[in-house]
């Protein structure tokens, strides 16, 4: 197993001694036995957590944006220097590979990230094109730096003018002698800053934030209060919400953009590039499958454990499994399945993500989800609701452009 | 006379969290709803106020655990701003440099207790269970309206047959139980449990909290239930910091009933309801504006809305007599202040997260009764129990940068003092510097950080919020002022016998702390009966 630069930090840290793996790395779930503090930071105060494992890619030359837009569903030609966006990149059958963002640094400079390698998927489209291709993963470490207070934190440390940054922009910034380039993403769905360095320079970024946090209620955070932030956000993982259509081995666990609730990221009218045709036949055909949010009925589930003389229980962590969900409560017909959910404290809904029938997919429909209680299966009414529950202003809002 | 000025279907006069959820209910279900606040700010006792530039303070309460979560859901709170941050730990210093933690951690949490009392620490999740059951079988009784037993109308006899089953369900064991929780003193209930007279300090507090009676007192074991019937993410017995202090609570409240359509003035002091023959159609405010209305209903303390607002004239000899003898009594106060940076307990030093939960001064039993000795004979105690929180350690917007509030509430400070309450101004800053005093004897450094002192005594508590004699739960929590005799025998079920004239506020059933049932529950009352 690898170790990230940040790891004796984060194992003085980790009172919990709760790690998993990421991508080969030791990850903390939590730093804490309870992870439920470093939650409370990404949502009140600010979180920071090591995004290492995630695999990087520089992306360099003449021809890097029309590379780009041949492999991506959306026209990288048109992401202007400065920006990043989120997207998805297909097979020919338009069936999604993986998800990540890509950022203009440059002209001819991008910097791509993944959820898994795809060094060799990527490195299959380059002929023809004047581009270098990078694998940057193992030099360039990275961290996010989550929460409402996570602007001013890193206004401390570096000479970046972050009162204009926008949402989904990068820029480049100067702390004491290294640099580092900053962009305003994530995966918690709220205000917050992903922050990459060249490895040599990770523990010193680590020691200014953790330094500057102090004044605001930063805390290092793991992987557990960020898989219930992503749940509320809405934002898909890939092996658990959604396979690589180069890895399953039977049909039915691809899934297309438009399957996944990421069809806004998909630009048909252009230039060819990987999938186009098959995405736009299902645009115009329809899907099968639609990804949704569940809202889970309270007083259902208060009433059907009260059956069984008990207070309701929530999970403590949020969870990924494969839970049924159907059109009634007989139970005779499976509509499609749950695959994340969690308690939202902040929220006070008890959400998951699910993929289901198309035809169920209208905002408002009531499904029964599955619910076992004293080792007994039953279904509670569950409600269909976009993926995303929770969107703060703050997470988009600039106060230096207003 | 206002002519032609707008006649509301209700007034609702106070906009404390009760008030406000009482017009966002009845707002929700297409009633034309007016709140009329005194005060500039929201909130009541629920209220965050900027008293130092940069620093907030939850003025009064400054926790939330009661608030019952179906309201949340109801209202659809969380989307008008209602957030609640779990605190982690109940840390106790020790005078003798030692100290208690106790954590959401179980075992964590048995790993301290087990330094004091190894049984003790075993015993903990037991009684853990018990109350949580107890709070199981009081939620039963809190979520909906208190029977009359003296009534034979169809719904108290529904609503009696509903506590019996509760009853019932408890099994002889915990139903036995329950009747020691019902009469027993904090102690007592507690030596049925525990050894340590250091767990026990902390944990009997509870049972004083608002109350003008001691950890020995009997009938203190009860108001240890209501401080146990928190719910929180379906969890029972948490407590939490509201976002933006405890007015973020109201504030919700507040954007709720909006959203829903109903209005609400601040910086408008009702002074009367106006009463003909028995009923009410309006109010009067202190600047003469009537405001015409088909119902009224009042988010203050019983006191005051029968005789302030409505006045003995109007009433039954026999009720004035039994209003006047709802005891208050207040006996806590509050002392907020604004720090230059974080308060180190010498007992166990740093910002960790010890002192990001709440943060108790009850080393022992004996401190505690020792504490109440002095207020029984009308005076504040030298060294009183404190339960002090450091919010901004958890929430950075109360606090400049590496600033923080310390929010400290203080028993015993009774209303009555020997030379009357209106000597409180006299005394109040001695009674700050005695709660200074204490909490510097654990933070060396504290009178060094003190930027700003804010004083409140339960004098203060009535002059600036309206509690009678500062009780803060709106008149006590003892048995016999609850259920069916909260406020009065006959009128417990938010009627008064003002015709259309409602209450809501702590002081009906089923009592104080930030709960929102009185509001929910003579919101659903008033829906119920259509015209009242």
């Amino acid at each position: 197993m690898l170790k990230t630069p940040f790891f004796p930090r984060q194992l003085a840290l980790c009172e919990s001694m709760s790690w998993k793996e990421w991508s080969g790395y030791h990850a903390v779930s939590s730093y804490l036995v309870l992870h439920d503090a470093e939650y409370f930071a990404f949502r009140n105060a600010a979180g920071l957590l090591d995004v290492t494992p995630l695999f990087k890619y520089r992306v360099r030359g003449k021809d890097a944006a029309d590379y780009l837009a041949q492999i991506m569903v959306k026209d990288i030609t048109r992401l202007t220097v400065g920006r990043v966006t989120y997207l998805c990149w297909c097979n020919h059958e338009g069936k999604v590979v993986d998800d990540g963002t890509v950022m203009r640094r440059g002209e001819e400079d991008f910097f791509v990230t993944t959820a898994d390698p795809c060094f060799s998927w990527f490195s299959r489209f380059l002929r023809g094109y004047d581009v270098t291709l990078e694998d940057v993963s193992e030099q360039v470490a990275a961290v996010a730096l989550q929460g409402p207070t996570s602007r001013d934190v890193l206004k401390q440390v570096c000479d970046a003018d972050l009162d204009t940054l926008k949402f989904f922009r990068t820029t480049k910034a100067r702390l004491d002698d290294f640099a580092v380039w900053i962009s305003r993403t994530g995966y918690t769905g709220d205000l917050g800053y992903e922050i990459w360095v060249e490895n040599e320079h990770a523990l010193k970024l680590w020691d200014a934030l953790m330094a500057a946090g102090r004044n605001y209620a930063l805390r290092p955070a793991g992987l557990d209060a960020l898989d219930q932030c992503r749940v509320e956000a809405g934002l898909i993982l890939k092996n658990v919400d959604y396979y690589n259509a180069l890895h399953v081995l039977i049909e039915d666990r691809k899934s297309s953009p438009y399957e996944l609730s990421l069809g806004w990221t998909v630009q048909l009218d252009r230039a060819p590039f990987n999938g186009q045709k098959a995405l736009r036949h299902e645009k115009e055909n329809g899907s099968q499958w639609a990804f949704v949010g569940l809202d889970i009925d309270w007083p259902e589930t208060e009433a059907l454990y009260a059956r069984y003389g008990l207070p309701p229980e929530v999970p403590h962590t949020a969870w990924r499994l494969s839970i049924p969900v159907y059109s009634d409560a007989s139970r005779e017909k499976q509509i499609g399945y749950a695959t994340s959910g969690t308690w939202s404290p902040i929220l006070k809904k008890n959400i998951a993500l699910a993929t289901i029938r198309a035809d169920y997919q209208e905002i408002g429909t009531e499904v029964q989800f599955e619910m076992t209680v004293e080792h007994t299966r039953h279904t509670v009414m569950a409600t269909v609701h976009k993926p995303q529950f929770f969107n703060p202003k703050r997470k988009t809002s600039t106060p230096g452009s207003q | 006379m206002n002519n032609g000025a707008k006649k509301y279907d209700v007034v609702v006069v106070g906009g404390g969290h009760n008030g406000l959820i009482c017009a966002a209910y009845l707002a929700k279900a297409g009633r034309s709803v007016l709140v009329l606040e005194r005060r500039h700010v929201l909130g009541g006792a629920a209220v965050s106020e900027e008293l130092y530039p940069g620093f907030t303070f939850s003025v009064a309460s400054y926790v939330v655990s009661l608030f019952r979560p179906h309201i949340i859901r109801e209202l659809e709170l969380a989307r008008h701003g209602y957030e609640i941050i779990p605190m982690d730990c109940s840390f106790l210093p020790l005078p003798d440099g030692d100290s208690l933690a106790r954590w959401a951690d179980g075992n964590r949490s048995r790993r301290e207790i087990q330094r004091f009392s190894k049984k003790d620490a075993e015993v903990y999740p037991e009684f853990s269970r018990v109350m949580t059951l107890m709070g199981k079988f009081a939620k039963q009784i809190i979520d909906h309206p208190a029977p009359d037993i003296a009534s034979l109308k169809l719904k108290d006899l529904l609503g009696m047959t509903r506590i019996g089953k509760a009853f019932r369900s408890l099994g002889p064991d915990l139903f036995h139980l329950n009747l020691k929780l019902l009469t027993l003193s904090a102690v007592d209930f507690l030596d049925l449990w525990f050894e340590s007279e250091i767990l026990k300090g902390p944990m009997s507090a509870s049972g004083i909290i608002g109350t003008f009676k001691g950890v020995r007192s009997p009938g203190t074991a009860y108001v240890l239930l209501h401080h146990y019937m928190g719910e929180l993410d379906g969890a029972f017995r948490s407590w939490g910091f509201s976002k933006g202090g405890t007015g973020g609570v109201s504030m919700a409240c507040a954007r709720a009933a909006q959203s829903y359509g109903a209005e609400i003035r601040t910086s408008a002091p009702v002074m009367t309801v106006i009463v003909k023959n028995g009923r009410t159609d309006g109010v009067v405010l202190e600047d003469g504006e009537e405001i015409a209305a088909d119902l009224v209903v009042s988010n203050l303390d019983p006191r005051r809305t029968y005789l302030s607002l409505v006045g003995e004239e109007h009433l039954d000899g026999d009720v004035v007599k039994e209003i006047n003898r709802f005891k208050y009594r207040g006996s806590s106060g509050k002392v907020n202040l604004a720090l230059d940076r974080v308060p180190e307990f010498a007992c166990r030093p740093g910002d960790g997260d010890h002192i990001r939960g709440d943060i108790a001064i009850a080393p022992n039993v004996d401190y505690m009764e020792r504490a109440y000795d002095e207020a029984k004979y009308g005076a504040f105690s030298q060294r009183p129990f404190i339960n002090a929180v450091i919010p901004s350690l958890t929430d950075p917007t109360l606090a400049p940068p590496g600033k923080h509030v310390l929010s400290c509430f203080v028993q015993y400070a009774p209303y009555h003092l020997k030379e009357g309450a209106e000597d409180w101004p006299n005394q109040r800053e001695a009674f700050g510097d005695a709660v200074v005093d204490t909490m510097a004897e654990y933070i060396p450094g504290l009178k060094d950080i003190i930027l700003y002192r804010q004083v409140l005594t339960p004098w203060d508590l009535e002059q600036q919020m309206g509690l009678t004699e500062g009780n803060i739960f709106q008149g006590e929590l003892s048995l016999e002022q609850l259920l069916f005799q909260r406020p009065l025998a006959g009128f417990a079920q938010y009627k008064t016998p003002i015709h259309n004239l409602w209450m809501c506020g702590s002081g009906t059933h089923p009592g104080g702390g930030v709960m929102g049932s009185g509001g929910e529950l003579a919101a659903k009352s008033i829906l119920r009966g259509k015209a009242g």
